[in-house]
């Protein structure tokens, strides 16, 4: 045994023991660690793997692979600007930069006194009340000028982030239409009630009747996948609850958790009634760290009514519980494997399908993975009746869909539709005016040209996660292709080569194509690297990276025609200064030692 | 017969390892040389290409000759073809892309035990070293790519002969390596 075994540590025992001194709950006791010293260090990595019986290199592993975890000092301050393309549009940039001039800060560095350090991070989730940042993983929102003065003073005087004002981190619902879902009044343990008078097998009738589709973005039938993971062989079944909403522009789950959290964990509870689960997971998005007592508060009192724990309302051997997961700022973690990855303490790298988590989920069990909306939807049907709630929507995409508007519009904000609803409707509804495009469904969605205004969300024509960005006629289409692109250069989880590299290649291209050296090579090169990342990526990520510049190629070409050069190629670079250094070195200026850059 | 292809190729900062490679091809030579003729190559010890149909180049781009020599094969071949690693990725010599040319320079002529009144090499005839080796298709258009370290005499025959047929090259299961 190490002889590190011997160190007491007080308060790394304290977490271990709340953690069951489990490998699987690695993610959480490294984010535990660091919310108590900063960061984490090696003593800490070093005592861990002692104590957890796994190699060091497998914490490290984990902690490298989130971004929000830290082996080395990041500051007693962690300033993260939201990059997302709504914060650029709301000034996002600027503010940055001054923040910088006025702690004398290089982006991405820690100060010299080790206060503080500033950075950006992909989209936080509050497109609507934007710019937006995270101090120490606390969200801060409506970002102003006078506002970052004021953080960065407090931060100078190291006032307790407790003691900051509490406006800064208010986080508004706005929402500005609602519908079943969000005007959902059911008191806790009415939709257990009546599901408990139907027992599994019609629970999933209903469910399937109804037609309610997974509103994470793909549509699977949900009523189908509770049918497969209850008739999967299995010692133990999983329930879990993907809130890690990562996918820019979209913010409903928040909103959802907010406002509805009974409901969420009344879907969730009648999933694991349905399929026979004893084990709850809700993964919430590291971004969303605020919420976590709210949301722990409300499953304690579910406890003490009875509504969870053992023998649910008093039916005996209806077992279940909810553990609440903090994700650490990983996209990819929202791929259902991956999340499943993680919650089982490990890096968040997909895995292959199939099998699928419906028989091979959490721990190798069964496990019903849904979206936070789905569950909601759920429990509605339960309340309302298939039939009533098949009526809502269209006859493929029944029931009603949260979609989060930001972006050109003078009211952002939740808004629930019916399926069907047009671009167009909503458009009007958020009051946008001379729009140009939609980007429906985030990043990995579609980019919507005015000519399709008046295509249907939905699955048979837009399927959507629920992000609906509002770009108006003042917007340059490329830069808006550009930052998704450094997005999913950013997320890629390093797993798979295709789209590791072919990521960053088109990072770089669209880098090239904006600093004006692009030529018409770069965009066959674009196409070409496109054909690659969607045939041979391992997951979705990679297939789907592409999309926003193909999107973009097809309506707003000229957006990037403008910018290439009249010539076949045109380096990156620039050759002559790339003599530099051999010329400072040799103390050579003669004709030979310099070069002209050629465009071909 | 139509008229011969007209071929040049060139080892930049490579180790000749695909010209070998391309040796390896041995018999098919004959047929090979019914079918095209080279120009600039270390075959042929012409030191500049004229119009050519095919450039065959392998290697990197390390310094400003090499610079010279792909914009002479560029301007020169209709199709040009990046053989190997080195050429498709910098390679082995891109190794040094980590460091700083200036430290690299310093340890090798003033600071290397053992040396004495030793000076940086400065004498113009000397092409300078850039200071990152890039891939061809960073400095010029590149139309093909054959990867390998070295792509195998085989995969060459099959490329070189699709490519005078007219067809669009394809390296089937076996001749594509990576290594």
């Amino acid at each position: 045994m190490s002889i590190f075994a011997e160190v007491h540590d007080d308060y790394l025992d304290q977490i271990l023991a709340r953690y069951d001194h489990s490998p699987f709950n690695l993610l959480q006791i490294l984010r535990e660690v660091q919310e108590h010293s900063g960061h984490i260090n090696t003593e800490a990595v070093n005592y861990l793997s002692t104590r957890l019986h796994i190699p060091r290199v497998r914490i490290e592993g984990v902690a490298t692979f989130y971004s929000f975890l830290h082996l080395q000092p990041h500051g007693e301050y962690r300033v993260l600007f939201s990059d997302n393309i709504t914060d650029r549009m709301q000034g996002s940039q600027a503010l940055m930069e001054k923040m910088c001039q006025q702690l004398w800060l290089q982006p991405g560095k820690v100060s010299e006194d080790g206060l503080v350090s500033i950075n950006t991070t992909s989209c936080t989730g509050m497109c609507d009340q934007g710019p937006a940042m995270l101090v120490n993983g606390r969200a801060i929102t409506r970002l102003t000028h006078q506002r970052v003065q004021e953080i960065g003073s407090l931060i100078r005087n190291r006032t307790l982030l407790s003691d900051w004002p509490a406006d800064f981190f208010r986080v508004e619902d706005n929402i500005h239409r609602s519908g079943p879902l969000l005007d959902n009044t059911i008191a806790p343990g009415d939709v257990l009630r009546t599901a408990l008078a139907l027992g599994g097998k019609d629970i999933v009738e209903a469910v399937k009747n109804s037609g309610l589709r997974g509103r994470g973005g793909a549509g699977f039938p949900t009523g189908l996948k509770w049918e497969a993971c209850c008739n999967a062989p299995g010692e133990a079944r999983h329930v879990v609850c993907n809130a890690d909403e990562g996918e820019p522009g979209t913010f409903k789950d928040r909103v959802i958790l907010t406002r509805q959290a009974d409901l969420v964990f009344e879907g969730m509870t009648l999933c694991a009634l349905a399929v026979g689960a004893q084990h709850g997971y809700l993964y919430l998005r590291g971004e969303y760290r605020y919420l976590l007592e709210p949301l722990q508060a409300v499953l304690q009192r579910r406890r003490d009514n009875n509504l969870l724990g053992k023998n649910i309302l008093c039916q005996p051997g209806f077992d279940f519980d909810i553990v609440i997961h903090l994700g650490a700022g990983a996209y990819i973690c929202g791929e259902e494997s991956a999340l499943i990855e993680s919650l089982e303490g490990k890096r968040g790298v997909p895995r292959n399908r199939p099998p699928f988590p419906v028989t091979h989920g959490y721990k190798q069990q069964p496990t019903a993975v849904d979206n936070v909306e789905t569950f909601c939807s759920a429990a509605l049907v339960m309340q309302m009746g298939a039939e009533k709630y098949r009526a809502i929507g269209t006859s493929k995409s029944s029931g009603t869909k949260l979609i989060s508007v930001s972006g050109d519009c003078p009211r952002p904000g939740i808004y629930e539709y019916p399926f069907g609803v047009s671009v167009r409707q909503v458009l009007q509804d958020c009051g946008a005016v001379n729009t140009r495009a939609v980007q429906v469904s985030g990043p990995s969605g579609v980019c919507v040209a005015e000519s399709e205004f008046d295509r249907k969300l939905g699955f048979e024509d837009l399927p959507t996660a629920g992000a609906f960005m509002v770009f108006d006629d003042s917007r340059d289409l490329f830069e808006v292709a550009r930052n998704f692109v450094h997005f999913f250069a950013h997320e890629s989880c390093g797993f798979c080569t295709p789209c590791r590299v072919g990521t960053s290649m088109l990072k770089s291209t669209m880098d090239k194509i904006a600093a004006g050296l692009g030529t018409k090579y770069d965009l066959r090169e674009i196409e070409r690297l496109d054909h690659v990342l969607q045939t041979s990526s391992h997951c979705g990520l990679g297939r789907t990276a592409c999309n926003p510049v193909l999107h973009t190629l097809k309506h707003f070409r000229p957006a990037y025609e403008n910018r290439l050069k009249l010539l076949e190629f045109k380096p990156a670079f620039d050759l002559d200064g790339a003599l530099a250094r051999a010329r400072q070195m040799t103390g050579r200026d003669d004709a030979g030692a310099h070069l002209k850059t050629e465009g071909v | 017969m139509s008229k011969k292809l007209r071929v040049a190729t060139t080892s930049l900062a490579g180790c000749f390892g695909c010209h070998m490679s391309l040796l390896d091809i041995d018999e098919r030579l004959f047929p090979l040389l019914d079918l095209i003729e080279f120009d600039r190559s270390p075959l042929t010890d012409i030191k500049h290409c004229g119009p050519c149909d095919i450039g065959f180049i392998e290697g990197g781009i390390c310094n400003a000759e090499n610079v010279h020599v792909l914009y002479e094969f560029r301007k020169n071949c209709k199709i040009l073809i990046a053989i190997g690693s080195c050429a498709i990725t910098g390679g082995l010599p891109a190794q040094r892309n980590h460091l700083d040319l200036g430290s690299c320079l310093t340890e090798v002529y003033l600071t290397e035990p053992g040396l004495e009144h030793g000076h940086i090499p400065n004498d113009p005839e000397l092409p300078l070293p850039l200071d990152k080796v890039h891939p061809l298709h960073e400095v010029v258009k590149i139309d093909y790519f054959i990867p390998g370290c070295p792509p195998s005499g085989d995969a060459i025959w099959k490329f070189l002969t699709d490519l005078i047929a007219g067809k669009t090259p394809e390296l089937g299961h076996g001749l594509i390596e990576y290594d």
